[in-house]
């Protein structure tokens, strides 16, 4: 099943790499990674999706957990959550037809037109990784000419939060 | 308050972090660290002839005292050549700190000459490494690469410092950090008071209980924890490869090492027994033979200091996370106070089983190979010999192969700390430089290494370190003049085809070598000159002894799992199995 691990990380030299290598390490996939630093700029918040059983997603806790450099790690798929992604996308659009069909693709999944071109339109869309998949299959027909997808982001629900 | 150069600060630094000595090879990007080295006398410096051997004797002085080893290498093919050793103790557990010179900040990323990424390449086997950007950061680094090794599970730091950090004009404030706090990291070191219950209750209603021990006991040095224990319960107890010395090994009460090449008592036993107390091992695959037929029976009740040792290879039915010491302390208070009555009756006829498996086959009570005559010389009996004339008592270091499961097997530690031997990554020439570190910790006590022609080949150039700076290290060759693991696997499993595991005529005549380096050297080629000669060689107090023992070349280390099986299922001779 796919695991959404979230992990606080002091913002050092080879921090990321130390989670990326443990991954190959390891033997486990990583399939979105996003990293960036938080309000307090000494430390980054990654989060990375991978798949795996809950023994496997154990294992992998404990030994991000390990890493020198970690301070809280957290497999988000145990509790509620929120789970988002962004996606730019840039499309075909040079007659009037695909346009409107365009257009009213991306109202529908509350996206936004964000660049316009003759010949193309530039599209954001936010959300969990199932709606911007259906996105891409809904306009695929279209000429999808680049994809461009954050990773997933994800927070707890309720009043649980994580923090140094 | 002093301003001192960023190469002063480092050996100022680790005198403050109370290192009196490492271990290491000087060249360009470490020059002027070498200087501050040359300019003080309060950190001595033991010249190697390679860098893989700084590590392993740095390791060797670590494992033999229990102190943080301190090793120091140059940037590029130094580092690179550190690896090796970086990764024996990382996969042993081993604290270490291993400091490397590294080109100028502003040549970094520049394919610079004798630049490596030394934190890149080191990284999945360290347990932290820092790369060091201003000298204002070298004292507390090194503070936090000394806390960081020797604490939790230790292992391996590396230190990665670009030669301008250590520019002899400038200087800034000296400023030893008296307290080392970080937020990310606080190991832990009590386990889960009701784990323990529940793991006192299980030991005391056991009816055929093994008590299985690692390194972790020799690390965090609770042989006298583990001791009192087992003799409070009358449990048997089976040491791993690392945990040899953890329990004494003449006692009545130990089987003898378990896994691959352990004892049929030690094996046999883990297979029947219906609780099994794991302290400070990790169920590695040496050990647990085919993991879906590891003791079918067994509640296992598993004691680590890393979370990611317990239930990684065998699921833990009572996982108790903390150091062997704490934990072992509280199990013993908890007996201690227990009401529940031990099943003495149980226990009887549990040891009278053991006891039967001993005499049956037993490594200590049955022959289990032809014994020497002659010029027929086994390499179980220069073990046993080498117990006999130390009494028992020399710090044993080992390279990788038969011989390393001989010394396993016949040399009966017991004291921890005795044995020293790669156990996790089996580094060939690991030996010799780990018997310089533990012969510079104890010059008083024997050290034998205990080799044969294939690993000491590894690190022989260190016989012209042990000159430099008198390591009077004995260093016992079995030399059968093949990779004698190797050929027995090709013994085994491949038809007794040799590839490559001869060296024809190539092998060099190790006497003359031993005495080329000043040392003395001895051929050993018949069984009736053992004792004398090897009683010669440890009357030589202040000398090294390349003792060269022509011992059997067809001789197998037995017991030997069958691939596939499960604990019990062991090749006890070439022609015997279970």
């Amino acid at each position: 099943m796919k695991r959404i691990i979230s992990i606080l990380l002091e913002n050092e030299f080879g921090a990321l790499s130390r989670v990326v290598g443990l991954f190959s390490q390891r033997g486990y996939n990583i399939d979105t990674l996003t990293v960036a630093p938080t309000d307090d700029e000494t430390l980054s918040r990654l989060t990375l999706t991978t798949q795996g059983d809950s023994q496997m997603a154990e294992q992998i806790v404990k030994q991000l957990y390990k890493l020198i450099d970690t301070i809280k790690v957290v497999d988000l798929t145990e509790g509620p959550h929120i789970e988002r992604e962004l996606m730019l996308l840039k499309i075909k659009a040079q007659d009037n037809d695909s346009r409107t069909e365009l257009k009213s693709c991306v109202e529908i999944f509350r996206g936004h037109i964000i660049d316009v071109t003759p010949a193309s339109y530039t599209v954001q869309i936010a959300g969990d990784s199932e709606k911007l998949d259906a996105f891409i299959e809904a306009v695929s027909h279209m000429g999808i000419m680049e994809v461009v997808r954050s990773g997933v982001s994800g927070i707890s629900r309720g009043e649980k939060f994580i923090r140094a | 308050m002093e301003h001192l150069s960023g190469g002063d600060i480092l050996i100022r630094a680790l005198k403050d972090v109370g290192v009196t000595h490492l271990w290491g090879y000087p060249g360009g990007a470490a020059l002027h660290i070498y200087d501050a080295i040359y300019r003080q006398e309060d950190v001595v410096h033991l010249l190697v002839r390679h860098e893989q051997a700084a590590v392993h004797a740095a390791d060797g002085f670590s494992r033999a005292t229990g102190e943080v080893g301190t090793a120091l290498v140059t940037s590029g093919p130094g580092a690179t050549n550190a690896i090796t050793g970086i990764a024996t103790a990382y996969m042993d557990s081993i604290p270490l700190v291993v400091i490397s010179g590294q080109v100028p900040s502003s040549k970094i990323g520049q394919d610079a000459f004798q630049e490596t990424d030394m934190v890149g390449v080191s990284r999945p086997i360290v347990k932290h490494s820092f790369l060091v950007t201003k000298a204002e950061d070298i004292a507390s680094t090194i503070a936090k690469a000394y806390y960081i090794a020797s604490t939790g599970r230790p292992g391996p730091v590396v230190v990665d410092i670009p030669k301008d950090v250590t520019e002899p004009n400038h200087k800034v404030l000296y400023e030893f950090p008296s307290d080392v706090k970080m937020r990310s990291y606080q190991p832990s070191d009590k386990g889960h008071r009701g784990q323990i219950k529940r793991a006192v209750k299980t030991l005391l209603e056991a009816k055929r209980p093994v008590i299985y021990t690692g390194g972790g006991i020799v690390i965090d040095n609770a042989s006298k924890q583990l001791t009192a224990i087992a003799r409070r319960l009358n449990f048997p107890v089976t040491n791993t490869l690392m945990g040899l010395g953890g329990f004494p090994g003449t006692d009545k009460q130990f089987l003898g090492m378990l896994g691959m090449h352990g004892t049929f008592e030690a094996n046999t036993a883990m297979h029947h027994a219906d609780v099994i107390f794991a302290v400070g091992a990790r169920f590695d695959d040496r050990v647990t033979n085919e993991i879906e037929k590891f003791c079918p029976m067994a509640t296992i009740i598993h004691v680590d200091i890393d979370p990611t040792s317990v239930s990684k290879n065998v699921v833990a039915d009572i996982p108790i996370v903390g150091t062997c010491n704490s934990v072992l302390r509280e199990v013993m208070l908890l007996i201690e106070q227990s009401s529940i009555e031990q099943d003495h009756d149980a226990l009887k006829n549990w040891w009278e089983q053991i006891d039967e498996w001993r005499q049956a086959n037993g490594l200590y009570t049955a022959s289990r190979y032809e014994e020497s005559s002659g010029d027929i010389i086994k390499p179980q009996d220069v073990i046993k010999m080498l117990y006999k004339v130390t009494n028992g008592k020399a710090i044993v270091t080992s390279d990788v192969g038969q011989h390393q499961m001989f010394a396993a097997q016949y040399y009966l530690f017991d004291h921890p700390r005795q044995w020293i031997n790669s156990g996790g990554l089996g580094t060939m020439g690991f030996g010799l430089p780990s018997a310089m570190g533990a012969k510079f910790a104890f010059p008083d006590t024997d050290v034998a290494c205990v080799t044969g022609e294939g690993s000491i080949q590894m690190c022989i150039q260190e016989l012209s370190a042990c000159s430099q700076h008198n390591l009077p290290v004995k260093i016992i060759n079995l030399n059968n003049a093949a990779l004698g693991m190797v050929r027995q696997w090709q013994d085994m499993q491949y038809n007794s085809r040799y590839s490559q595991s001869v060296y024809e005529e190539s092998l060099p005549d190790f006497v003359a070598l031993a005495e080329s380096y000043g040392h003395v050297g001895m051929k050993v080629t018949n069984f009736d000159e053992l004792e004398d000669k090897m009683r010669e060689c440890f009357a030589m107090k202040d000398r090294v002894v390349f003792m060269d023992i022509c011992v059997d070349r067809s001789e197998h280390v037995y017991p030997m799992h069958m691939p596939g099986g499960s604990m019990r299922d062991l090749w006890l001779s070439k022609t015997e199995r279970t």
